[in-house]
């Protein structure tokens, strides 16, 4: 290993990408872009609900129930059915997320003090979201419920439960979305500069003039490898900055660390780019394999739901996936303030995966040369 | 075209000629995604892949979430409570006895909640009227795991005062009580409403990304001018594009289905014909984008990101597949509507859980329609401006 040969290399392949204008455009806004549409679009939140409203009564206690949906922030449009008919078109249709019945004598058994019921009926194809209105709902009918036993003095059953959230404490989804975008993103970039490195240089015959140079082959994979890495950081500052003074979200952690986390998360994203690309010899096939890589390592990384709720295989085989260290790495930093030694014991697996796949990357480019 | 006494010889004879121009070049394309590997991995490895990944992986039904109880009172009643939480299916609970020692656990997230029974738990419970507060402290870094964890605790703790009531002999009642029925997917299985909707991605990659890729890569070869410099006309040539790949993402959504079905065991209210017929008004639609996005790109790197960018992740994130476009902002809502892959999801729900609700297709139908006719307009239209 030559500094002075790696250092030539590492300028040559900066120049590559930088010199031309369609990659450089490519390398900026795209990344940005995403992070400003899909920040607010990867959201379980639900809001502005629409629900649907058969009320048989008609009477006091329902007009007061159903004026409580109707002030809820989260239901923004509450209209009524006109017969139990409608019900099914409504939800067929998706014009409401969910249908409101109110049975015929429900204000009378209120007054009465007789247990009275309403049914709330959900649009199953939305799984998550019919949860979540039923979560709303539930907490609405248990605020009027303690309102209706203050006003007959009785007791009615303690509802009790105080409810506090650590680290976001107003759950706020961006606080949660953004951190793991500044992952996703910065994986998207480190793998596509450097699949595409390899496999541009392979269609064109270049990289075969490489191979032959006096450059070793670990002198080549040090000098594909630093850039990329010099490319992925740089952009992984400016989804970071943007994540901090445009999103506003907090960064409790220390800055050292997070950078730390995300040069040794980039070593083993591009650690994975490299192998990828020493399999290929197209570019189509570093393309069509980079993609074959991170729809799994997204699905796998707790993006999108937690990992503990996968099935036990499916955990073991995420310990492979970088972008699933690195999350927690990310969110415990910036959202939670994790000491130093605790974000070590969480990415310590990026170095063995970088080691491993840039090995393996290694022995193929080296397979090559024969 | 036909003059209404019927065709005249030579324009039969024109007429057979191009369709067997137009059949030599569907078949010049289907040997070409035969022998070519990366369409095997597109059209039938990764379909596979993905499916079994987000049918195994993709689980928003969130159990066993691991908590930890603080059980500051050691009274018989706080400990009957903690051991409600012991035998929940919701949650993997561990019981401490000092709030500290969980607090490291939560900031590491190898807690996603903290349950705290404080130390006046039983004496405010024996209290008539009093109410018993104990708290649920959440890792809020993941806002949808906190609230399933808070609603959950809710419900631990509405059983319990229920049984509670019960072993007293006195009734626990409330006086209005919601009861929530979910039609469609009775038991809220989240496997059932997002499998359906995968199919809407493997298409897409197949329609956008591969097609986009391909044409791209011809551009750049130079064979597309080559092609373009023959007798073949320009419509005749999108035809050629469009069948073979065409055909090959309905085999990818046959394989999807089979794996939803056989394997996972989604129900299947609606017939085949019309998830065939929405099928391929979406597969035409997103063969549009493919082409219009390659007739613009010409370079299979720049091909590559666009059609990850305006193909992809809009299907993944904006379609309604896994995020719900209600909770998004207006303007997203409104770029969400140009996206074919929304409506397709809409529909492939519908069909999967509802059954063949026409009157809920048929709009659906259109929207990809005009999104398709908007884009193969486009297609032609800029392959014309660059051979002039």
């Amino acid at each position: 290993m030559r500094l002075a040969r790696i250092k030539a290399l590492v300028i040559k392949e900066l120049l590559a990408v930088l010199r031309d204008r369609q990659s450089r455009t490519v390398l900026i806004f795209p990344p940005l872009l995403m992070l400003t549409v899909f920040s607010f679009a990867a959201t379980m939140e639900v809001k502005n609900i629409e629900l649907g409203v058969l009320d048989r009564d008609g009477g006091k206690a329902a007009v007061e129930l159903v004026q409580r949906f109707t002030g809820s922030p989260s239901f923004t449009r509450v209209f009524r059915l006109a017969g139990q008919a409608a019900i099914a078109p409504t939800l067929e249709g998706e014009k409401a997320m969910a249908v409101l019945v109110i049975d015929a004598d429900f204000s009378r058994d209120v007054a009465a003090g007789r247990p009275a019921q309403v049914h709330l009926l959900l649009d199953g194809r939305r799984s998550n979201a019919a949860q979540i209105v039923q979560g709303y709902a539930q907490t609405i009918v248990q605020r009027y419920n303690a309102d209706l036993a203050e006003r007959a003095q009785r007791n009615g059953p303690p509802a009790t439960l105080v409810a506090r959230n650590w680290f976001n404490p107003n759950l706020d989804y961006l606080w949660f979305t953004v951190p793991n975008l500044i992952g996703l993103l910065t994986m998207v970039i480190g793998l596509i500069v450097t699949a595409l490195s390899v496999a541009r240089e392979r269609e064109m015959g270049t990289f075969d003039q490489l191979l032959v140079s006096p450059l070793s082959p670990l002198e080549i994979l040090a000098g594909k490898t630093v850039p990329a890495m010099i490319l992925g950081f740089f952009e992984s500052q400016i989804i970071v900055t943007a994540a901090i003074f445009v999103f506003r979200i907090p960064c409790v952690g220390s800055l050292l660390s997070l950078f730390a986390s995300l040069l040794l998360f980039l070593f083993s994203v591009v650690g994975f780019g490299l192998f990828i690309s020493s399999l290929c010899n197209t570019q189509q096939q570093a393309i069509l394999g980079t993609f074959t890589f991170m729809m799994p390592a997204t699905l796998l990384s707790g993006f999108a739901t937690p990992i503990e709720c996968m099935p036990r295989f499916l955990q073991i085989l995420s310990l492979a996936d970088p972008l699933r260290h690195f999350l927690v790495a990310v969110r415990g930093i910036m959202l939670k303030g994790l000491p130093f030694l605790d974000v070590l014991g969480v990415i310590w697996p990026l170095a063995i995966i970088a080691v491993v796949t840039l090995t393996l990357a290694n022995w193929f480019f080296r397979r090559g040369l024969r | 075209m036909s003059a209404p006494s019927g065709p005249t010889p030579p324009e039969q004879a024109a007429a057979r000629l191009a369709f067997r121009r137009l059949a030599a070049i569907v078949w010049k394309e289907g040997l070409q995604i035969v022998r070519d590997p990366s369409s095997i991995l597109i059209g039938f490895i990764l379909p596979v892949l993905l499916t079994l990944l987000a049918g195994f992986a993709i689980n928003l039904d969130i159990d066993h979430v691991p908590v930890g109880v603080v059980l500051e009172d050691s009274s018989p009643e706080a400990r009957d409570f903690a051991a409600a939480f012991l035998n929940t299916k919701y949650f993997k609970a561990r019981v401490g006895h000092d709030r500290r020692e969980f607090q490291a656990d939560l900031q590491a997230g190898r807690v996603r909640a903290i349950v705290v029974i404080p130390q006046t738990f039983s004496r405010d419970l024996a209290r008539a009227g009093e109410s018993a507060p104990f708290q649920v402290i959440a890792d809020g870094t993941e806002p949808n795991t906190a609230t399933f964890a808070q609603n959950y605790a809710q419900g631990v703790w509405l059983t319990w005062m229920q049984i509670r009531a019960q072993g007293k002999g006195a009734s626990f009642s409330q006086p209005v009580t919601l009861t929530p029925r979910t039609w469609y997917n009775q038991e809220l299985v989240s496997l059932n409403s997002l499998l359906p909707g995968g199919m809407a991605i493997n298409l897409t990659l197949i329609g956008a990304l591969l097609t986009a890729l391909v044409v791209a890569r011809e551009w750049e070869r130079g064979t597309m001018e080559a092609m373009l410099a023959t007798p073949v006309g320009r419509f005749e040539m999108l035809i050629g594009k469009l069948v073979p790949y065409f055909l090959l993402g309905m085999g990818a959504m046959l394989i999807c289905l089979s794996i939803t079905l056989l394997v996972f065991r989604v129900p299947f209210r609606g017939s085949l014909f019309a998830l065939l017929v929405v099928s391929a008004v979406f597969m035409v639609s997103a063969l549009g984008l493919g082409l219009f996005i390659s007739s613009v790109a010409r370079n299979q790197f720049v091909a590559a990101e666009a059609s990850i960018l305006a193909a992809f992740l809009p299907a993944f994130f904006l379609s309604g597949y896994v995020f719900e476009p209600a909770g998004m902002p207006l303007p997203i809502r409104l770029l969400s509507r140009i996206i074919a892959a929304r409506y397709y999801v809409s529909c492939l729900k519908t069909i999967f859980l509802v059954g063949d609700a026409w009157a809920q297709l048929w709009p659906n139908m259109l929207g990809m329609g005009l999104i398709a006719l908007a884009f193969l307009g486009l297609t032609i239209k800029n392959t014309a401006r660059k051979i002039a």
